[in-house]
C-alpha cells in the first residue's frame, strides 16, 4: 500500500507511468487504429471511458465480492467477463441513444473489449492495493494516458504521411513502433518526478 | 481508507491461510476421518468458486439478455428497394442480412466482415454517415452517390435503398453435391444438382455463385464464398465449380478434405458483370488456375450459340500436372476451327516433357498479340496476374473499355 494522494496518482499515471509507453500494454489497437488523429481520438476517448468505470467495478467487485468468498484467484476471468459485458452494454446505450456519438466512438467498442490495457488497470490496482479513490484516479489517469499516447502517435503518423516518403520496409506497423520507441524515451523523462510501483 | 485498509490486512491473512491449508495433507497417512475433512476441505471451495464464478457469468448474461431485448430492439423498419418493392423487416441487424432474409441477396465474399466491398449498395435516406469501416473501400465519387457497403449499414430507421435490378434474379438454392472430381491435386471439381426452387438457376456463363458450407471445427458460423460457374447455362439444373485450394481457406478446406458426395447445402446466385458482350471483334480469353471456370463457361456458349467470332485461349498453369480440362478444350480446338487454345507452363519440369508455350500468360500477350488488335478480351485469375494484363494491353493500345475481368482474391 502506498501512501499517494489520488491527484498524484492521476497524474502519475498520465505521465511517469504512462500505461502504454511503460508497461506497453494495449498495443494492438494502438498500432491499427493510429492511421489519422481523428480516429485516434475516437477510440481514445472510448479508452478512457471505459478504463475509469471498470477500475471502479472491479474494485468493487474485487473487495466486496471475490475477496469475502475468498476468490481472489479468479479475478483474471472476472475481470475480462466484467470488461467484456460492461462494453458490450455501453456499446448497445450508446447506439441507441446517442447515434451521433455511436459513429464518432461507439464502432470502436468492440475493438477494446480484449484490450489488455483495460485489463492491466484493473490488475494493478489489485497488486498495487489502491483504495476506491485510487483506483479512479488511477483508472482515469491511464485511459487519459493512453488516449494522449494514440493521439500524440496518430498526429506524426498523418504527418508523416504526408510529408515524408518511406522506404517500404519501413511503412505502417515498423514506423509506428520506432515512433512509440522514441515517444517512450521521452516520456521516461518525467520518471524522475513521481514513482509509483 | 480505514475501513479499506483492514480490509487488505484480512485479504492478505486469508490468503497465507489458504496457502497453507492446501499445503498440509499428504494423501500418503490419511485416515478415512482425515480424508473426510480433505474433502470438505478441497470440494467446498471448489463448489463455492463454480457457484461463485457461473453465478457473476449469469448475472451479466442476464443484463445483457435484458439489456438485448430492451436496447437492440429497432422494432418494424420499412426498405423502400428501387422505388418499387417495399419491405418490412425487423430492424437491428446489417442491411445485407436483412435483405437477405427477405430473400435478396446481395453478393458478398467475406460473409459481412468489411474486407471484400462487393456487398455495395446505394442508400439514398436513412442509414446515417459513412463509417470508418467503409471509407478504405469507397471513392469520393461513390461517397457523393450515396454508395455504402451494406453489410455494416444497420437498419435502425426507414431506409431507401437502390441495388442492380438484376439482383432480383437472385434466389438462394438447395443443392446436391453429386460427384466430386479431381482435377488437379490442388483443384477439385463440383457437380451439382439444384434440388430446390424447381426451376432451377437462370445465368449468364461467366458469372458466379456464392457457396455456403455448414459450420465445421474450422470455423464458428455458416461460411460462403464466390465461385465461378463452369458449365455451360443450358442445363438449368446441374452446375459445376472448380475449387482450388486455399492454405487455411475456411471454404475450400471443407470443400477439399470434409465435403462428401450425397451432401445437401446452400448457395445463391447468380452475381457478377463477367459475361460475353456482343459486338463483332475478336475474342481474347486469358486465365490462371481456377480462372478457366468462367472461360469454360463462355467457350460453352459459344459452342452452343455457333458464335463465329475468331477466340483465342491463354491459359497459365505453373506445371503440366496442373492442367485440367485439357480434352474438352482439345475437341473444342478440333470442332471449332475459330478457336485456338494455347496453354503456357510457367515452372515446366523435366518429366514434362513440354513442347509448348513456356512462360506467363503475359508472355503470351507479348508474343501474340498485334499492336491495336480488334479484339474484346476477358481476363480471370489472381489480381495481379489481371493488372499486369490490363497494363500490358493499355500499352498494346486496346481500349480500357473492351477489356473485363474477374479477379479471384
Amino acid at each position: 500500500m502506498i501512501e499517494i494522494d489520488a491527484g498524484t496518482l492521476f497524474f502519475a499515471a498520465i505521465f511517469t507511468n504512462n500505461i502504454l509507453l511503460t508497461n506497453f500494454l494495449g498495443l494492438c489497437p494502438f498500432l491499427a487504429i493510429s492511421r489519422e488523429i481523428r480516429s485516434s481520438l475516437g477510440l481514445g476517448v472510448a479508452v478512457v471511458f471505459v478504463m475509469t468505470c471498470t477500475a471502479v467495478i472491479n474494485y468493487l467487485v474485487y473487495y466486496y465480492l471475490l475477496l469475502p468468498l475468498n476468490l481472489e484467484h479468479f479475478r483474471y476471468i472476472v475481470f475480462i467477463v466484467i470488461i467484456a459485458a460492461f462494453v458490450q452494454l455501453v456499446e448497445m446505450t450508446v447506439e441507441r441513444f446517442f447515434p451521433a456519438l455511436y459513429y464518432i466512438l461507439g464502432i470502436f467498442l468492440p475493438l477494446i473489449t480484449v484490450n489488455c490495457a483495460i485489463l492491466g488497470a484493473s490488475l494493478f490496482l489489485i497488486i498495487r492495493k489502491y483504495t476506491l479513490i485510487q483506483s479512479l484516479a488511477y483508472g482515469a489517469g491511464s485511459g487519459i494516458g493512453w488516449m494522449l499516447a494514440i493521439i500524440a502517435v496518430g498526429a506524426i503518423r498523418e504527418k508523416v504521411q504526408k510529408s515524408a516518403k518511406l522506404p517500404r520496409g519501413l511503412e505502417g506497423p515498423a514506423l509506428t513502433l520506432i515512433i512509440t520507441g522514441i515517444m517512450a524515451l521521452a516520456f521516461m523523462a518525467f520518471s524522475g518526478m513521481i514513482q509509483i510501483q | 481508507m480505514a475501513v479499506s485498509r483492514r480490509q487488505k490486512v484480512e485479504a492478505t491473512v486469508s490468503h497465507e491461510c489458504q496457502r497453507k491449508r492446501s499445503k498440509r495433507p499428504n494423501l500418503n497417512d490419511l485416515t478415512t476421518d482425515n480424508r473426510q475433512r480433505t474433502t470438505d476441505r478441497f470440494m467446498l471451495p471448489l463448489i463455492l468458486s463454480l457457484l461463485a464464478i457461473s453465478g457473476i457469468s449469469a448475472i451479466l448474461a442476464l443484463l445483457l439478455e435484458v439489456a438485448d431485448s430492451y436496447l437492440a430492439d429497432y422494432g418494424e423498419k420499412h426498405i423502400l428497394l428501387n422505388d418499387q418493392k417495399d419491405l418490412v423487416v425487423e430492424g437491428g441487424r446489417p442491411l445485407l442480412f436483412t435483405l437477405g432474409e427477405e430473400g435478396i441477396f446481395i453478393p458478398s465474399a467475406c460473409g459481412g466482415k468489411g474486407t471484400c466491398s462487393y456487398c455495395k449498395v446505394k442508400i439514398h435516406e436513412g442509414g446515417g454517415p459513412v463509417l470508418p469501416t467503409e471509407t478504405p473501400y469507397l471513392s469520393p465519387e461513390e461517397v457523393k452517390a450515396n454508395v455504402r457497403l451494406s453489410c455494416q449499414v444497420k437498419v435502425k430507421e426507414d431506409l431507401k435503398v437502390e441495388i442492380p435490378e438484376e439482383l432480383f434474379l437472385v434466389k438462394e438454392y438447395k443443392i446436391k453435391v453429386e460427384r466430386i472430381e479431381d482435377l488437379t491435386p490442388e483443384i477439385k471439381g463440383l457437380h451439382l444438382k439444384i434440388l430446390t426452387p424447381e426451376e432451377g438457376i437462370t445465368f449468364k456463363p461467366g458469372q458466379y455463385v456464392q457457396f455456403e458450407v455448414p459450420k465445421y471445427k474450422m470455423t464458428s458460423s455458416e461460411e460462403y464464398r464466390a465461385y465461378s460457374i463452369a458449365s455451360g447455362s443450358e442445363d438449368h439444373r446441374s452446375l459445376e465449380l472448380v475449387i482450388t485450394k486455399v492454405p487455411k481457406g475456411a471454404v475450400t478446406t471443407y470443400v477439399h478434405d470434409f465435403l462428401k458426395e450425397g451432401e445437401e447445402l446452400h448457395m445463391t446466385g447468380p452475381y457478377g458483370d463477367f459475361y460475353l458482350r456482343e459486338s463483332d471483334r475478336d475474342i481474347l480469353m486469358i486465365a490462371t488456375g481456377s480462372g478457366m471456370a468462367p472461360m469454360k463457361a463462355m467457350l460453352q456458349q459459344i459452342e452452343a450459340q455457333k458464335i463465329q467470332r475468331k477466340t483465342t485461349f491463354f491459359f497459365g498453369e505453373r506445371t503440366k500436372a496442373d492442367l485440367f480440362y485439357m480434352d474438352q478444350l482439345e475437341a473444342w480446338e478440333k470442332k471449332m476451327p475459330h478457336f485456338t487454345f494455347v496453354p503456357t507452363l510457367s515452372r515446366a519440369t523435366e518429366e514434362d516433357q513440354w513442347t509448348g508455350e513456356k512462360g506467363r500468360v503475359t508472355n503470351l500477350i507479348e508474343k501474340h498479340i498485334d499492336e491495336k488488335a480488334n479484339i474484346d478480351v476477358y481476363i480471370c485469375g489472381s489480381p495481379a496476374m489481371v493488372e499486369s494484363c490490363v497494363e500490358l494491353l493499355t500499352k498494346k493500345g486496346t481500349p480500357e473499355d473492351r477489356v473485363y475481368f474477374d479477379k479471384f482474391e
